[in-house]
């Protein structure tokens, strides 16, 4: 080897590292394989597969001379990691997600403070600059994503928390944040500042979220993924590890993609969201434009609308995560089918509280992916609609949002429910959804309201289609 | 580190990040809860830097009660371990969790559930 490299290192370094490349090459086959539900299951084996192989791999590090530690949190992690993939419901996804990225964060965060407890007077400015982002992007994620976490598991108050003065307030904590971080940047070894920053970083996290409304979590859980991800590269820049580097870049970049999608979806800005200001738009106007009445129709006639109808589209939304009723439609779905109705699914990206939610949910209850239609693809199909049937979906089906310039949602691409020859609404009460805007939906002449809880709603329309 | 490996580490930052545009834009909106929970469980290969952490220093009790310098490898071990936990915990569920959801996708239902 000495005649190979100019300078040596051990035998087992080189397979080591040999180890992390062939992970690095599986994850990217992991991820690409995710182009399509068919090759993803295999391709995420591949990826499982490299991960495995970076950890055994690890244990054998040279420097790692004490294993009881490790060994217990190994296995206590693995139970409780196996726990949750068995046991979390699928309805219960956002809440876990945001509690996996604070998890993420917390990991590269005390890997950060570990260092410079150990390394902190030999780093170099550079390498203090990338601990410095792998500490405050870890910490703000870390109490951001728990918050978050709470909102959507319903132990926090969904409700945004505002108060006169919090911009203001949450600029002077971010630049005491910032500020803690360039002096620990500049000068070696200021522990003060360090944890100072520490400090700050966990009261962001918190101050960034609280004021963000339920539904804006698909956003605000984009870019904590991102923020994870991202603290994650900045600790392989740290530890000089290019494996990190990359499985961090590759889920920063996720998140980031994600972030994007979701904003078009809602028609934010990015900025808008990178600053931390969004959801407070939604309540200031909740404007009540002309109302009228809504009109109540009954079981058995809405029965009979779906029975011999030609084509039904169904347009969940996060209504039908709360009610539990993906199965409840897919049953009313085989109903209908079975009367020879052509039965598709409309869903809006940033319908229910992380990207893809719905479409999860009904994979889960047996919904072929072939059914489920992204909005773009479905809109022009509405003038053929027979009935569309919204499930627990507000916001992503308001019309305000396209014909209503003074709407706060103006702009936002809706599924376009009001084009299908008539719309029965699922809803559990007449109050208005969680942005508190009036829905012109459910006063139009084409729309048909169903109160109840949309679970034991579908369930009895479902039988009421049976003996229609 | 030195300025050779940084610019190095450098590369492999925008290599990847412009890998992971390319490769994720092409992911379809059917699979991007999926798609957060792998790469969730990817980005916790942090785990590898969390071990080295956790099990480079010996863990003594009295060091850790004396204080001051001869407490950091304790200290060091425990926020190591904790990081170890959380990662673990992250690579376990985030895996098994992208399963169990890979699982469900399907393009049809073979069988046709009886009523």
């Amino acid at each position: 080897m000495e005649t190979v490299f100019a300078q040596s290192l051990p035998l087992s370094r080189y397979i080591l590292e040999f180890t992390y490349l062939i992970a690095s090459i599986l994850f990217v086959f992991g991820l690409k394989s995710l182009s399509h539900p068919d090759t993803a299951r295999k391709g995420m084996f591949l990826a499982e597969a490299g991960m495995a192989a970076a950890i055994v791999g690890t244990l054998f590090h040279q420097d790692i001379h004490f294993y009881g530690w490790i060994i217990f949190g190994l296995i206590t992690g693995s139970m409780v990691g196996a726990a949750f993939a068995i046991w979390v419901p699928m309805t219960a996804m956002p809440q876990r997600t945001a509690l996996s990225h604070a998890f993420g964060a917390v990991a590269a965060a005390l890997v950060g403070i570990s260092e410079f407890i150990i390394h902190g007077s030999e780093l170099s400015a550079f390498t203090r600059g990338a601990l410095g982002f792998e500490v405050m992007l870890g910490t703000l994620t870390t109490t951001g994503s728990l918050i978050a976490a709470g909102k959507l598991q319903g132990t926090i108050r969904g409700t945004p928390v505002q108060f006169k003065g919090q911009q203001l307030l949450n600029l002077l904590i971010f630049f005491g944040m910032f500020s803690c971080f360039i002096y620990s940047v500049i000068y070696r070894d200021a522990a003060a500042a360090f944890y100072g920053m520490v400090a700050l970083g966990l009261l962001f996290g918190i101050m960034l979220v609280i004021p963000i409304g339920s539904a804006d979590m698909p956003v605000v859980m984009s870019l904590l993924n991102s923020y994870a991800g991202l603290s994650s590269a900045a600790t392989g820049f740290v530890l000089g590890n290019n494996v990190l580097i990359i499985a961090g870049t590759l889920d920063g970049f996720s998140g980031f993609i994600l972030s994007v999608l979701m904003c078009k979806a809602m028609n934010r800005s990015i900025t808008n969201v990178l600053f931390g200001g969004f959801g407070a738009v939604h309540h200031d106007a909740a404007a009540a434009g002309e109302q009228g009445t809504m009109r109540e129709i009954k079981l058995d006639d809405a029965a009979i609308q779906l029975r011999y109808a030609n084509k039904v589209i169904f347009v969940p939304g996060y209504g039908l995560a709360t009610a539990q009723a993906q199965h409840a439609v897919r049953e009313l779905a085989n109903v209908l089918e079975e009367h020879g109705v052509t039965v598709k699914y409309a869903i809006h990206p940033v319908a229910g509280r992380m990207p893809g939610h719905m479409n999860v949910l009904l994979a889960e209850a047996n919904v072929p992916y072939g059914e489920l239609y992204e909005m773009e693809q479905i809109n022009p199909e509405f003038p053929t609609t027979d009935v569309a049937v919204v499930v627990g979906a507000n916001d992503v089906v308001n019309p305000d949002a396209r014909d209503n310039p003074n709407s706060p949602i103006a702009g936002m691409p809706i599924i376009e429910v009001d084009r299908a020859k008539s719309v029965i609404v699922l809803k559990r009460g007449q109050g208005r959804g969680f942005s508190g805007l009036e829905n012109p939906l459910f006063f139009k002449p084409v729309t048909n309201m169903l109160y109840g809880d949309a679970k034991s709603t579908l369930t009895s329309l479902t039988q009421a289609v049976q003996s229609a | 580190m030195s300025p050779l490996v940084l610019i190095a580490s450098l590369y492999v930052f925008a290599l990847a990040a412009f890998l992971g545009y390319q490769v994720i834009s092409r992911v379809p909106p059917l699979l991007h809860t999926p798609l957060m929970s792998a790469t969730n469980a990817i980005s916790g290969i942090s785990l590898i830097g969390s071990l080295v952490i956790a099990g480079a220093h010996e863990f003594n009790t009295h060091t850790l009660l004396a204080g001051g310098n001869d407490a950091k490898p304790s200290i060091v071990t425990i926020l190591g371990t904790v990081a170890v936990f959380t990662a673990t915990v992250n690579v376990v569920s985030g895996f098994g969790l992208t399963d169990r959801m890979l699982k469900m996708f399907r393009r049809e239902i073979k069988t046709k559930e009886a009523k």
